[in-house]
C-alpha cells in the first residue's frame, strides 16, 4: 500500500530540529500520524466558504490601539535577572559558544 | 568580455529614539551595566505580556510618511520564531505579511542625475540582545539590555545599481531620520545598521542573478567597500564560468573581503504567525493627514530652498542640509550676519574640522550662531584678520566666550595704525636686507617672505593689506 501520509519522516525530523528536540524512530512514527491528523482536521477549514467573511487577525480584533506611554520604569535588579541562569559571569549570562 | 550590471537592495535597521523599550518600561539608554535594563517582559519570563510603546509606533508612522509610504489599514504584529541565545523568548515580535507601511521612495543623486530608489516596506520590531564571544573558553556572554529596543526595518527594492548609490541612499536615509528626530543613527553604537542583498547580471538582462546577503558592515564606507568587493567577486566567478552560491557573507573589515558564513543545516524557517499578545492597530485618515502636515521640511526640500534663497553651490547646500543641526545653525547665523557664502565656508571648513575631531554635533558645543556672526563681523570690519579668527575659533568653540571678548582680552585687535606699522616694517627690513634687495632686483617672491616676517613679529595682528601697500611703497620695486 502506498504511503498517502502528507507528512513524511523528513518533515517530522525538520520540525523536531526547529523545536530543538530529539525524537526516537518510534516517536517519529507516532508524530507522523498525529501531525497528519491535525493537518487533515485543519484542512476542513479550507472547505468553508469565506467569501463574505473578513480575515481575523486576532480573536479580540474589535479592541484596537492598546498603547502604553513612553516612560522608563524601574527594571529588575540584576541579581534577580540572573537568579535562574545555569551559568553566569559578572552581570552576564553565559551560554555555549555560538560562532567560530 | 561581457559587461555586468550590479543590482543591490538594502535593509536598514534603526533604533527609534524612545526612552523606554518597545513593549515594556525598561530604559533604552546605551552603555548601562549588562542586563540591568531588563524585566519579565523583555526577558520573556512566563506570564508577562507586551504592551506597545505609543511613541515608538508614532515615530514609525512619521518615518513611513516622510519616506512617502502608504500606511497599512490594519497593522498587526507577528512572531518570528528561531532559537538563538540573543533572543530570550525564542521569537522576535516583528511584522510579516502586513507591515506598518509600504511603497515609498528615497531620492538620490547618482552621477549628477536624480534617481528614485523605491522603499518596499517599513516595519516595526524589537531588537535582540547582544552577544560577546570568547572563543578560547568556548563560551558566549549575553546582555539583554538591547533586547526589546524598538527597531524600524526599512527595506528598499533592488533599485540600486552601484556601491556609490547604496552609500548615497544611506546618507539620505540617515539625514531624513535625523531631521525627524526619530533616531540618533549612531552606527558605532549600533542604532543604525545595514544589510545588503547583491547580485550581478549581464547588461540588458531582465531576470535577476543569484544574490548573496552581506552583513557586518559598520560604516557607510564599509557598505561601499563590501559591495564593491562582492560585485567584483561575483563577476569574476561568472566570467570564469562558475556559479554563485546563494548565501550569507560577512564583511571582514580588516582583511577587506567577504567570507561565507558557515552554511546552516536547515534553510531558515521562521514559522511566522500572528502575535496573540498584541491587538491590531489602526491609524485613522485624519491622524495621518495631520501627521503629514506636521512633518518638518526634509533635507531635499531644504537643499533646494538653500540654493535658491542663499545662492550657494549645490555641493555646499548638500553638505549643509545633511544635518538639521548644521542647517539650523547656518540659518540662525544669517539672521545677524547676512553673508551666506562666508558662513557656509566657515561651517564646512574650520568648524567642520573642529566637530569631526571632537566627534560632536554642533548643537552640543558652546559655539552659538551669535558667536560666528560676531566673529565674521570682526573680520569684515577689519578688526581682526581671517588668520586670527581661525586661531580664536577653538577657544570660542570650547569656552563659549564671545569672539570680541577674546580679541579684547588677548589684545589681538589688528594693527591698522600706519605709523606703528611703518616702524615695525623698518625693523624687519633692517633684519632682512637680503630679501629686501632681492625684491628690488625683481624677485617678487621676496615680498611674501617679508610680509610673513612682519606678520610673525606682530603675532598675526598686522593688517596684511596695509602691510603690503606700505612695503611696496617703501621698497619701490617694480
Amino acid at each position: 500500500m502506498p504511503d498517502t501520509n502528507p507528512i513524511d519522516k523528513k518533515t517530522v525530523e525538520h520540525v523536531a530540529r526547529l523545536a530543538r528536540i530529539n525524537l526516537s524512530a518510534q516517536e517519529i512514527g507516532l508524530y507522523k500520524k498525529q501531525l497528519a491528523d491535525i493537518l487533515e482536521y485543519i484542512n476542513k477549514l479550507n472547505k468553508v466558504d469565506v467569501k463574505n467573511t473578513l480575515p481575523t487577525s486576532h480573536p479580540m480584533g474589535k479592541i484596537k490601539n492598546v498603547f502604553r506611554k513612553d516612560s522608563a520604569k524601574k527594571s529588575l535588579p540584576v541579581e534577580d535577572v540572573l537568579r535562574n541562569a545555569p551559568n553566569k559571569k559578572d552581570s552576564l549570562f553565559v551560554v555555549p559558544k555560538i560562532i567560530g | 568580455m561581457k559587461n555586468y550590471e550590479v543590482v543591490i537592495g538594502l535593509e536598514a535597521h534603526v533604533h527609534l529614539l524612545t526612552e523606554s523599550k518597545a513593549f515594556c518600561g525598561c530604559s533604552t539608554k546605551f552603555g548601562l551595566e549588562p542586563n540591568s535594563s531588563t524585566c519579565p517582559v523583555c526577558l520573556g519570563l512566563p506570564g508577562s505580556l507586551p504592551v506597545l510603546n505609543e511613541k515608538a509606533f508614532l515615530y514609525a508612522i512619521k518615518t513611513a510618511l516622510a519616506l512617502r509610504c502608504t500606511i497599512q489599514d490594519l497593522i498587526k504584529f507577528d512572531r518570528k520564531n528561531y532559537y538563538y541565545p540573543d533572543l530570550p523568548k525564542n521569537y522576535q515580535i516583528s511584522q510579516y505579511d502586513m507591515p506598518l507601511a509600504y511603497d515609498g521612495a528615497i531620492e538620490i543623486e547618482s552621477q549628477e542625475s536624480k534617481k528614485k530608489i523605491r522603499v518596499k516596506r517599513v516595519h516595526l520590531e524589537e531588537d535582540a540582545g547582544k552577544l560577546m564571544h570568547e572563543a578560547e573558553k568556548g563560551v558566549s556572554y549575553v546582555d539583554f539590555n538591547r533586547a526589546g529596543i524598538p527597531l524600524l526595518e526599512i527595506v528598499s527594492e533592488p533599485d540600486i545599481r552601484s556601491p556609490e548609490d547604496a552609500s548615497a541612499y544611506l546618507v539620505n536615509l540617515k539625514a531624513i531620520l535625523k531631521y525627524l528626530k526619530v533616531s540618533d543613527c549612531n552606527m558605532e553604537e549600533g542604532s543604525l545598521r545595514c544589510d545588503a542583498n547583491i547580485s550581478v547580471r549581464p547588461e540588458g538582462a531582465k531576470s535577476l542573478g543569484v544574490k548573496t546577503e552581506l552583513k557586518n558592515m559598520n560604516s557607510f564606507k564599509a557598505v561601499r567597500d563590501a559591495l564593491s568587493y562582492e560585485a567584483e567577486r561575483q563577476i569574476d566567478l561568472l566570467t570564469s564560468g562558475e556559479k554563485i552560491q546563494q548565501e550569507t557573507r560577512l564583511w571582514d573589515e580588516a582583511k577587506g573581503l567577504t567570507i561565507a558564513m558557515r552554511s546552516k543545516e536547515d534553510t531558515q524557517d521562521y514559522r511566522y504567525f500572528p502575535e496573540p499578545d498584541l491587538v491590531p492597530f489602526t491609524v485613522d485618515k485624519n491622524k495621518i493627514d495631520q501627521m503629514m502636515r506636521s512633518l518638518p521640511e526634509l533635507p531635499q526640500a531644504k537643499k533646494k530652498r538653500f540654493i535658491s534663497d542663499y545662492s550657494i553651490s549645490d555641493y555646499d547646500a548638500s553638505v549643509l542640509t545633511r544635518e538639521a543641526d548644521i542647517s539650523d545653525f547656518f540659518e540662525a547665523t544669517i539672521k545677524t550676519y547676512n553673508n551666506p557664502k562666508e558662513i557656509a565656508n566657515w561651517l564646512l571648513g574650520d568648524i567642520a574640522s573642529l566637530l569631526n575631531a571632537r566627534k560632536v554635533s554642533i548643537a552640543k558645543t558652546r559655539l552659538k550662531p551669535g558667536h560666528l556672526a560676531e566673529m565674521l563681523e570682526l573680520i569684515h570690519s577689519e578688526e581682526i584678520s581671517g588668520k586670527i579668527a581661525k586661531e580664536i575659533l577653538p577657544e570660542v568653540f570650547e569656552k563659549g566666550l564671545s569672539p570680541k571678548e577674546i580679541v579684547r582680552q588677548k589684545g589681538l585687535k589688528q594693527i591698522k595704525d600706519t605709523g606703528e606699522l611703518i616702524s615695525i616694517i623698518e625693523l624687519v627690513l633692517k633684519e632682512n636686507e637680503k630679501s629686501a634687495n632681492d625684491y628690488k632686483a625683481g624677485k617678487k617672491n621676496a615680498l611674501m617672505f617679508l610680509v610673513g616676517q612682519i606678520m610673525k613679529k606682530t603675532k598675526g595682528k598686522a593688517n596684511p593689506k596695509i602691510v603690503n601697500d606700505i612695503l611696496k611703497n617703501m621698497l619701490g620695486g617694480k
